[in-house]
């Protein structure tokens, strides 16, 4: 039974890692309707950057590599960056393509995927690097001592980290001048034109919190298996949360990022062993396509109705 | 006057055309390399080594036996379909055609198999590709040099049991084999399930789904499993994430034994503290300690005619292999230029040749200043391996040490499980294979 806890809650913090990425999928959707393809690019090219500058920030500032200031420098920089990239996403590429079909927005994301993908590495190079946070990898060891249960330190933090960002979320959502407008913009463009709330702002602020979104991702995942190409991968693991949680809820994220972490690694564990193993990529697709059948709008989405 | 100036500019053309002819023979290469999207960081590095080698030659020496070596690159992203559109479009370039094509990628590989017997061009696939391309009877113009994954993993077995202090102290170990969930993952199977069935020890099978960037189930079932030891088959993040996610768990990584493609700086530094102790086969070794790369210091980077951009990874494992490579394809060329003469362009056909007649023995490969940094190799028209050997690196945190030395594969082993998947392709193809006592 020890077992089975263990990899319940190793998969139930992981979803937690999930839904941060799912997470500013979800942001952007419910701003602009648009599914934004290249949200694990972002997640790239934030953590790379953050790494970069740590690289350079000694050099041009004389600061101590590893420093907790150049670490605060290169997290100010590399937020800034995000934000540079949201907002020159929301006036290059958006913009020009207001009141497009959706399917056109979604493609213009595809371009900018192999964007910015190649803008991070021409830029910053090739070269793989590891990242340390500072959180050590090791087994809480309470319930390792009175338990036997192995759960790792740095995803409990990790996750604490991704709980607290998702709360401080819900509140701008909810209670902020800013938060109500972003509702509205998601309700509907053009009532929320018509009554004065400037569209391409909000769009701006938004693809810059979806950008920070990605730097924290990003960290976290960087932090875990090292700053590479495969960070932009991480947008694999978000897609079945989206499809359970919904496109256009936060709590959804969290809820379907936990369904699926917990049965994805349950599933490898006791089902795994009966059809070859290696099951933990495509299960999560199966339950969402499964859970489609019967709620198409996610847990938490939007029921969408046409009157025709 | 129009008609003089028509004259005089023929005139120029055709003495140029003459003395270029005369003076600048070269032997062109098509490099099939992947410098973005997610595996440019092993084609940088490896593609920079190759490049730098020649480079190093033609500065030196200018080229092999008087002939200058030219190269072009071709981005294949890693891609098949833009690997095969790389093959077409470089085979008939230089003089004589492509002198060889190395895509490092077994998808690339496996997409060209049919066309390079068609085409008469030497597949090159070091490291990668059809072990039982070994059978050079079966696949006269596929080349899987050094060693194949199943003499690795024999050799792998053998380091192990040296480790336990002999190779009968295997009996009764529980060794886990956690594979990419993919044809190259899936490769070694046989070969290890036989070694087990010799040795008398338990192997258990774990696959892990790509990219492999999530593995707490597997590495909580390792936990439960206990093993002894554990070989890794990983590629790109699948690598750092099981390394960290050993420590996790407190699996200790001097009981990790990785192939090749887990064995670079790129697979061990992402996951930081936690590889400390972590050990990987190679063909090759890491360092800057051999002649070779020295000259390359000195003869390219001295010049600023360098290829890599980040030049602290010159002496890593992957450009090490880059230069591996150079160095096979150089000799491979040398060794045709013996048969079929010095001091001019050599069809692809003609350094086939070469590749099947290769002998770098200990004495030349310190001619080349790479001893220690390769084994030896001799290939025939039956074996196009050559070697089998491999040497063992564990990495202390900030570099890999070498705490072996070549150690040969089983074949005895290998060799028949090779000959008789070659037999089966050649059956289900259509081929008949060759005779090796008629060939010269």
């Amino acid at each position: 039974m020890t077992f089975f806890f263990e990899v319940l809650i190793g998969g139930l913090l992981s979803g937690v890692l999930y839904a941060l990425v799912a997470l500013g999928f979800v942001l952007i959707f419910k701003a602009s309707g648009v599914f934004n393809f290249a949200q694990g690019a972002m997640v790239f090219f934030a953590a790379l950057t953050f790494v970069g500058f740590t690289e350079v920030l000694p050099g041009w500032t004389g600061l101590a590599p590893g420093s907790g200031a150049v670490f605060w420098l290169a997290f100010a920089l590399a937020l800034s960056s995000m934000i540079v990239l949201g907002i020159a996403t929301e006036k290059v590429v958006l913009r020009p393509l207001v009141n497009q079909p959706p399917i056109t927005l979604f493609m213009a994301t595809i371009g900018l995927t192999f964007f910015v993908e190649g803008v991070a590495q021409g830029i910053w190079g090739t070269s793989v690097r590891g990242l340390d946070l500072g959180i050590d990898d090791e087994p809480v060891m309470f319930l390792m001592d009175n338990f036997n249960m192995l759960v790792s330190k740095f995803d409990v933090i990790a996750a604490a980290i991704a709980l607290v960002l998702f709360v401080t979320l819900a509140i701008l959502f909810q209670y902020t001048k800013v938060g109500r407008a972003l509702r509205a913009v998601a309700d509907d463009h053009q009532a929320a034109l018509s009554v004065g709330i400037p569209l391409k702002h909000i769009w701006a602020i938004v693809w810059g919190v979806a950008g920070f979104v990605a730097l924290i991702a990003g960290l976290i995942w960087g932090a875990r298996n090292g700053v590479q190409f495969a960070l932009t991968f991480t947008a694999l693991k978000a897609l079945p949360v989206l499809i359970l949680g919904g496109f256009t809820s936060v709590p959804g994220a969290i809820i379907g990022g936990l369904i699926i972490g917990a049965s994805e690694k349950l599933a490898e564990v006791y089902l795994g062993p009966y059809v070859g193993g290696g099951i933990e990529g495509w299960f999560p697709y199966i339950l969402a396509m499964l859970f489609l059948l019967v709620r198409p709008e996610g847990l938490f989405g939007e029921k969408h109705i046409d009157r025709v | 006057m129009q008609f003089s100036k028509t004259l005089m500019l023929g005139a120029t053309v055709a003495g140029l055309l003459t003395t270029g002819f005369a003076v600048a023979q070269e032997q062109y290469i098509g490099l099939p390399s992947y410098r973005v999207g997610a595996y440019a960081a092993g084609g940088t590095a490896l593609y920079g080594g190759w490049i730098d080698y020649m480079q190093m030659l033609n500065q030196r020496d200018g080229g092999v036996g008087g002939v200058k070596l030219t190269w072009e690159e071709c981005e294949t992203e890693y891609n098949n379909a833009r690997g095969v559109e790389c093959y077409e479009r470089m085979k008939n370039r230089g003089p004589t055609g492509n002198t060889v094509f190395q895509p490092l990628s077994t998808g690339i590989t496996y997409s060209v198999l049919d066309r390079v017997a068609v085409d008469k061009i030497p597949l090159v696939t070091m490291g990668y590709g059809r072990t039982d391309a070994a059978d050079g009877r079966v696949f006269p113009w596929v080349f899987p040099l050094i060693t194949t994954y199943w003499s690795q993993n024999t050799a792998k077995i053998k380091f192990i049991g040296q480790q336990e202090g002999g190779m009968d102290k295997l009996k009764g170990k529980k060794i886990v084999n956690l594979y990419h969930d993919s044809a190259y993952g899936n490769e070694t199977i046989p070969v290890l399930n036989a070694q087990a069935e010799r040795y008398g020890f338990t192997i258990v099978h774990i696959p892990v789904a790509h990219p492999g960037n999530e593995q707490q189930s597997q590495w909580l079932r390792i936990r439960q499993e206990r093993p002894d030891w554990v070989i890794l088959r990983g590629w790109g993040v699948m690598n750092p994430t099981a390394i960290r996610t050993a420590a996790r768990t407190g699996f200790p990584r001097e009981k990790i034994v990785g192939v090749w493609w887990s064995g670079s700086e790129e697979d061990v530094i992402p996951a930081g503290d936690a590889a400390k102790g972590y050990i990987a086969a190679g063909f090759n070794v890491a360092g800057k300690n051999f002649p070779v790369v020295q000259e390359i210091e000195k003869h390219v980077y001295a010049k600023n005619l360098g290829n890599m951009e980040d030049k602290s990874r010159v002496g890593s494992v992957l450009y090490n292999r880059g230069v591996v490579h150079g160095i096979i394809t150089v000799e491979a060329i040398r060794k045709a230029q013996e048969k079929y003469g010095t001091g001019k362009s050599l069809t692809p056909e003609q350094v086939r040749w070469g590749f099947e007649n290769l002998d770098i023995d200990e004495a030349r490969l310190a001619e080349l200043g790479a001893e220690g940094f390769l084994p030896p190799l001799k290939t025939s028209c039956e074996n196009h391996e050559g070697s089998g050997m491999v040497k063992f690196q564990q990495w202390d945190g900030t570099r890999w040490n070498v705490i072996t030395d070549w150690i040969e594969a089983d074949q005895e082993l290998v060799r028949p499980m090779i000959e008789a998947s070659a037999a089966a392709y050649a059956a289900e193809k259509g081929i008949t294979p060759r005779d090796c006592s008629k060939e010269m």
